[in-house]
């Protein structure tokens, strides 16, 4: 198994997809937000516990291909216990991880270092990043004490 | 290769190419097959999308630009001259080709979706009121459904849908209710990019016009793989892309009704559509320039001629014939594979070579970049059509689409594409 694609979707991707992470609704929704990619139509939806300023528990629902529900997966994995200063800086490390942006904080992401092959298939980065500008812009509008809109990728 | 193929549209003109539609010949005209993705050879199924383009098409653009470079109706000089003639020429071609339209019913675009734009937001703006009505129908591609959406909160003017069936087809039953005595203008594909469902569009045009509704023909997905012909059709407005149909990207044309059009006030004020420009007023040029200020995209216009030639070589009627039969075989395969779904009619006979389907587990997105690592191109979303994709209950679908130069090789790679994915999902 050399082909590309194989480096695209790894094992820990597909059995990310086939079984996400984050599934079980949180008991109190602190920040909520629903994301959609226009060009594919894939939709999401977050919700998140918080415990002061750290995130207790995370909702994600996803519709999407493969990579945009593996990536939700992963996230849910990744920043259950984390403040959201810290998911901020995950956020951007994720980012720079996909795009290749050498200035990108760097940092140990787990499960998600699979998507790194997604950099090979410069369309298919924003199925990656769905998961990730839902949450950003779900933080960004608690701070501002702005309403939610929802995102998109575009 | 180059001058063999020139010779060979040129030979076509002088005898009869019905018998003798040769894929194989044709494939030959179309340098990008000699590209290899991913290692394998290409096997392009997205001409819904755009097509390819043969030789002569590109050795045209650079033509123009080696030989002819100039601007067009403004200069006093030979290249000027060769330019507008070779401009204007195409546009006579386009006359002919649609069914012997006047060349001044023919305005050049940059695509189907600005041709429609200006009939909505120049004819929709001066015809239509509160209390009028505007009848789409739930398959438009968002080209043929947005200007509209627009122009009704513009002008207070309603909107209405022809509903569509299960099988994709338009549920016709009510259309004297839909098409009322208020309705101005109906907006119709003849070709859905999605359900490939071919709609018919001349039944619709007469119902209209004995309501006094004008039609304009989204003929984006239609002119480039039937005989569109708007004489017998009585079509008031015609759009569609060149780029669909074998000639470059950035040129569409406005076919409309030559009175219509005449008492329709231009959208884009510049040059080249003005007779008399004083400091504070203008006279507006005489059709079809009225419509088409600035300087236009000539290379493009000038190439389209070589796509129209080697359309018109090979015949309308034959290229219909040679998709329907690449479709039923698609149809046939697709629909022996258990775990896909295929939306649209399945009569080849009211449908044309755009086949969108699903896979009961694989997303569309993973199916074209799996394929795609076999050299197949395929689109996946929701084709510029989402209100549709969501009525057929999904965000997205997979979606092959046919051209002359497609094989039933072409079709048996696909669905040994979608075997080969299942077993690379795991699925089987």
């Amino acid at each position: 198994m050399n082909e590309p694609i194989d480096d695209l979707y790894r094992d820990i991707l597909m059995e990310h997809y086939r079984f996400p992470r984050g599934h079980k609704k949180v008991a109190e929704v602190h920040m909520h937000n629903e994301g959609q990619n226009p060009l594919c139509g894939d939709e999401i939806e977050i919700a998140v516990e918080l415990d002061g300023e750290t995130v207790k528990d995370i909702y994600v629902s996803c519709m999407g291909c493969a990579i945009s529900v593996a990536s939700g997966s992963m996230l849910a994995e990744l920043i259950r216990g984390k403040t959201l200063s810290e998911v901020k800086r995950t956020a951007a490390a994720v980012k720079g991880m996909l795009t290749g942006e050498e200035n990108s904080p760097k940092e140990d992401l787990g499960d998600l270092e699979a998507l790194k092959g997604v950099r090979n298939y410069p369309v298919r980065i924003k199925c990656a990043l769905l998961s990730w500008t839902t949450l950003i812009d779900a933080i960004s509008a608690r701070e501002s004490g702005q309403k939610v809109l929802a995102s998109t990728t575009e | 290769m180059r001058v063999g193929s020139q010779l060979k549209i040129d030979a076509l003109e002088e005898h009869n190419f019905a018998s003798q539609f040769d894929v194989e010949l044709i494939k030959r005209d179309f340098p990008i097959f000699a590209r290899k993705i991913n290692g394998k050879n290409l096997v392009y199924l997205d001409s819904a999308a755009t097509t390819q383009k043969p030789q002569v098409v590109i050795d045209a653009i650079n033509d123009y630009y080696i030989n002819q470079n100039s601007n067009v109706h403004r200069g006093m000089h030979t290249l000027a001259e060769e330019a507008t003639l070779a401009f204007e020429k195409t546009r006579d071609q386009v006359a002919h080709f649609i069914g012997g339209a006047k060349r001044e019913e023919i305005i050049y675009t940059r695509n189907a979706t600005e041709a429609i734009n200006i009939v909505a937001s120049s004819w929709g703006q001066s015809n239509l009121k509160k209390g009028d009505r505007i009848v789409v129908s739930r398959m438009e591609h968002h080209a043929n459904l947005v200007p509209w959406i627009m122009l009704s909160k513009r002008t207070g003017a309603e909107l209405e849908y022809i509903p569509i069936d299960e099988n994709g087809r338009l549920r016709l039953e009510n259309i004297h209710k839909v098409i009322s005595s208020n309705t101005r203008i109906v907006a119709l594909t003849q070709m859905s990019n999605v359900l490939g469902t071919i709609n018919p569009i001349g039944e619709i045009i007469d119902f209209a016009h004995r309501r006094g509704a004008v039609v304009l023909v989204d003929g984006a997905q239609s002119v480039p793989h039937m005989p569109v012909n708007v004489k017998d059709l009585d079509a008031d407005f015609l759009a569609f892309s060149a780029h669909k149909m074998l000639g470059p990207t950035g040129l569409g044309i406005l076919y409309g009704k030559e009175q219509l059009l005449d008492n329709m006030e231009p959208v884009i004020f510049g040059g080249e559509m003005i007779s008399e420009v004083r400091y504070d007023s203008a006279k507006w040029n005489i059709l079809p320039w009225k419509f088409e200020a600035g300087t236009p995209h000539i290379a493009g216009a000038i190439a389209f001629s070589k796509a129209l030639k080697y359309l018109g070589s090979l015949g309308m009627e034959n290229i219909r014939r040679h998709e329907m039969e690449l479709t039923a075989y698609a149809l046939e395969r697709l629909s022996k594979l258990d775990h896909i779904r295929i939306f649209g009619p399945t009569d080849v006979k009211d449908r044309g070579g755009a086949i969108s389907f699903i896979d009961a587990d694989i997303h569309p997105h993973d199916l074209a970049t799996f394929l795609d690592s076999y050299g197949i191109a395929i689109r996946a979303g929701h084709h510029c059509a989402q209100p549709l994709t969501k009525s057929l209950g999904v965000n997205a679908t997979a979606r092959a689409s046919l051209y002359i130069y497609n094989t039933k090789d072409d079709i048996d790679k696909l669905i040994d594409g979608l075997k080969g994915a299942r077993k690379f999902f795991n699925y089987e």
